[in-house]
């Protein structure tokens, strides 16, 4: 035993922190699914690649917008202007230039890539048209002015184009090399060029990953770490509980059944809300219940979102859901819920039951029939679908089938109608309320619902066409209120992640966009 | 015997195409579309997913060409893991597999063997007890189960002791399969306990055995040259096909111990309908245990002359 325990080279406990090489060892879930920028749509290959790339702009360790590969920026009505440092370089040591841009964003709209983000360029000029095969992509309107300006033109104004730059679809990717890889492109570690803080030196696929600090980034001096490893890629819970605890690992989610235990431990835990927002959607279609408003404020008025948070969540940082917007949406000045304050209200059983017999009579029922919850298939999903079934059971009367499906059947199921109530919810793909209120416009292909509303419309048309904030917020803030008076959802409940961090590593990041947790502020305590 | 092996693979490459087609199928059976994620597409963008993927072609010509690409032994390239080939996948990580469930099948194989003939020589005295007491929980407790208290066992341990005696999981090197191939042939070794003590039950009380006794044979020469070669035929039987379980079934053990074998692939795939990988991994899987079976059938012939077929 002792002799094997040696060939594994284990002879100190602790090494998820090692000061003396200045690494880090952390797990992630799974193989990075998809490591070309232009194409990728999950969050853990945005995670490698936040490390080991940059846009124009990035995101610092307050999460707030700094210069990236670009040091000054314009962003206009019709047009944004970036121009871009000198000492930005690939790892090679060839300089980042504009043409890379313009390349990786030709790429990314070209139908041939068929790229599942494409629609998040088509503010660009011409974008939706070259997507759809109407256009060649050189007409992107997105030009290089020599090797240090690049020049953006808009065919609707985007408030908030600076952060999307910072978002991996926005990546330069470099043509030649591009071209070199034959096809391969991102498929291993020596088919990836990187001009961000880290560059990945080992790539073992679906075994090992390691990146290393990146002597060509132009901000190299504020990067502290020589090294991330990553030798453990798993999604079982407790594997990852027990490396934490065997000193392997630097940081790892804490489940809410493993809290407890975690406390005990004397564990450093702390709580992130990842920004998203999760609410009960209505199926609004033709014949089905949930078209019926009286309907949907009955089940709005029996329902409590800071029962279901405190009494059935029960895990420390989720906030009750109010409104459609998140509370750390930006308003003009301060935040949108402070400017425009979620519509209050309070469960009303009375009410509830008063609605429940105008729905009744509005569609000339004696009892309602039962209503298919379509729900996830995760133990928190359960546990909430039971909270409804009960609670509507002993309010109301009404009979609910529970109908849990994985992932890929619900959606299935979503896009099929095929619901009267379905669990569900949205996590944002940029900074700023649109983002979640374009879901319930009439025609939104993420509508699963089929709500549709002109006076909602409107507003939205207002949000979208506009670049005055003030006249935006008020949009938004419109929006809010229809959502609520119309019950077009209910809302559950803003989720936060637990996680637990190795005391000697300080500094690490958690956005809700871009890589997550971010590493690259990381320190490590001398002891 | 040449024609019988020949005959034997004929009947398996049927068998095979016979699993690719109800899988090809009863994949596209299954509801829920392989290139959806949480966020809806605009219709643009699925209609360029699908033409990239050939899933705009009806189904009958998906499987012409599916079938053609089969034969080629090209499986196609990942849904999921967008700029992997499945054949790649197949390479890299089934070999992870295998070494794991050789390492598990060896000790079960050993273990089962020892412990049945044990059981049997010892019947209905304490060594039989406990041994089959230990068998009833080997078989009824589900491997997850086993593997998260292992693991969680060597945290402790190492904990306790302040060096690591043993990884609580990742892989590399020997010491990093240890723990899980015991857990991954626990299940195994059970079962095969079992058949090998009734197996060596019904052998002791046959008449060559009471022969050899008779003829004054010492105890230790009956049991290597007429007990355990004949009492082990069954337990070669299903070696064949534990092999190939082993390695598939490795699911769990392999997430919990973060090992990169193929199981994880295997059962990921349905679950995110990934349509060439889980084409792929069945239809590799479904070939694999084809050909143990016919090897182990191969052998059984060569272990004993009696079923040896003309």
């Amino acid at each position: 035993m002792a002799a094997l325990s040696m060939a594994a080279g284990g002879s100190d406990v602790k090494n998820g922190v090692d000061p003396a090489s200045k690494t880090i060892t952390i797990s992630i879930e799974q193989e990075p699914p998809n490591l070309d920028g232009s194409l990728t749509a999950d969050t853990i290959s945005g995670f490698v690649l936040g490390h080991v790339m940059e846009g124009l702009l990035r995101l610092d360790q307050n999460n707030q917008l700094a210069p990236g590969v670009a040091e000054k920026w314009e962003i206009g009505e019709t047009e944004a202007t970036f121009w871009l440092r000198k000492d930005a370089r690939w790892n090679d040591g060839k300089p980042v230039t504009a043409h890379d841009f313009v390349f990786a964003w030709r790429r990314t709209v070209d139908p041939a890539s068929a790229s599942e983000y494409a629609n998040i360029m088509s503010p660009i000029r011409n974008a939706d048209e070259i997507n759809t095969g109407k256009m060649p992509v050189s007409s992107l309107g997105v030009e290089a002015i020599g090797d240090r300006i690049l020049k953006v033109h808009f065919v609707k104004p985007v408030p908030y184009f600076a952060q999307l730059t910072a978002f991996n679809v926005f990546f330069p990717i470099r043509e030649d090399f591009f071209k070199s890889t034959n096809g391969r492109y991102a498929s291993g570690a020596e088919t990836l060029a990187y001009n961000g803080p880290f560059k990945i030196t080992k790539w073992v696929h679906g075994a090992h990953l390691t990146m290393q600090k990146n002597e060509q980034y132009w901000g190299r001096d504020r990067i502290k770490i020589n090294t991330i490893d990553i030798p453990y890629f798993t999604t079982d819970p407790s594997a990852r509980i027990n490396l934490f605890r065997d000193g392997k690992i630097a940081l790892t989610p804490v489940a809410q059944e493993n809290l407890e235990e975690a406390q005990m431990l004397g564990w450093n835990i702390k709580s992130f809300r990842d920004g998203g927002v999760f609410y009960v959607e209505f199926n609004h279609r033709e014949g089905r219940i949930g078209g019926n408003k009286n309907f949907r404020k009955a089940i709005q008025y029996a329902l409590s979102s800071s029962v279901e948070v405190n009494k059935v969540i029960k895990v420390p940082g989720y906030l009750p859901g109010k409104s459609l917007f998140p509370v750390w949406l930006d308003g003009v000045d301060d935040k949108l819920r402070k400017e425009y304050p979620a519509p209050e209200y309070t469960p009303d059983t009375a009410k509830a039951r008063e609605y429940l017999e105008l729905a009744k009579k509005d569609l000339g029922l004696k009892t309602i029939p039962p209503i298919m919850l379509l729900s996830g298939d995760t133990p928190l999903s359960n546990r909430i679908a039971e909270y409804y079934q009960d609670t509507l059971k002993r309010q109301l009367g009404l009979d609910v089938r529970i109908d849990s499906q994985i992932f890929k059947q619900r959606l299935a199921k979503m896009l099929a109608g095929e619901f009267d109530i379905v669990m569900t919810g949205w996590g944002p793909d940029y900074a700023d309320p649109l983002t979640f209120g374009d879901l319930f416009m009439t025609g939104n292909v993420n509508n699963r619902g089929h709500y549709s509303n002109p006076a909602y419309d409107r507003q939205l048309k207002i949000a979208q066409n506009s670049n005055n904030p003030a006249e935006r917020m008020a949009a938004f803030g419109a929006i809010q209120k229809i959502v609520f008076d119309e019950a077009v959802i209910l809302p559950e409940y803003e989720r936060a992640l637990l996680y637990a961090v190795d005391p000697e590593m300080k500094g690490v990041v958690r956005r809700v966009f871009g890589a997550d947790p971010d590493y690259s502020y990381v320190t490590i305590a001398e002891d | 015997m040449w024609n019988y092996a020949l005959k034997r693979l004929i009947q398996g490459l049927i068998t095979v195409w016979f699993i690719a087609t109800a899988t090809f199928l009863a994949m596209h059976a299954v509801p829920g579309d392989p290139l959806s994620g949480a966020k809806a597409m605009t219709p643009e963008i699925q209609q360029n997913l699908e033409k990239k993927y050939g899933l705009d072609k009806p189904i009958g010509q998906q499987y012409l060409i599916y079938m053609k690409n089969l034969a080629q032994g090209d499986l196609g390239i990942s849904f999921t893991q967008k700029n992997r080939e499945v054949n790649d996948i197949i390479r890299e990580h089934f070999p992870v597999s295998a070494t794991l469930g050789i390492m598990a099948v060896v000790f079960a194989a050993l273990g089962g063997s020892l412990f049945g003939a044990l059981t049997a020589l010892y019947r209905n005295k304490w060594p039989d007890n406990v041994i089959m007491l230990a068998v009833i929980l080997g078989i009824s407790v589900p491997s997850f189960v086993f593997a998260a208290f292992s693991q969680l066992a060597i945290v402790k341990l190492n904990g306790l002791l302040g060096v690591s005696l043993l990884p609580v999981a990742g892989w590399g090197t020997i010491s990093h399969m240890l723990l899980p191939s015991l857990v991954l042939g626990l299940g195994t070794m059970a079962y095969l306990t079992r058949l090998m003590r009734s197996s060596m039950l019904e052998i002791l009380s046959s008449d060559y055995i009471r022969t050899a006794n008779a003829k004054g044979l010492p105890a230790t020469r009956i049991f290597a040259r007429h007990e355990m070669p004949n009492a082990i035929l069954p337990v070669v039987t299903v070696l064949g096909p534990a092999i190939a379980a082993i390695t598939t079934g490795g699911f769990v053990v392999e997430l919990v111990f973060a090992i990169p074998g193929l199981g994880r692939y295997f059962v990921q795939a349905v679950q995110q309908l990934d349509y060439t990988v889980i084409m792929g991994t069945t239809v590799f899987f479904g070939a694999f245990l084809v050909l143990m079976v016919i090897v182990v059938d191969l052998l059984y012939g060569f272990i004993d002359p009696r079923v040896r077929v003309s």
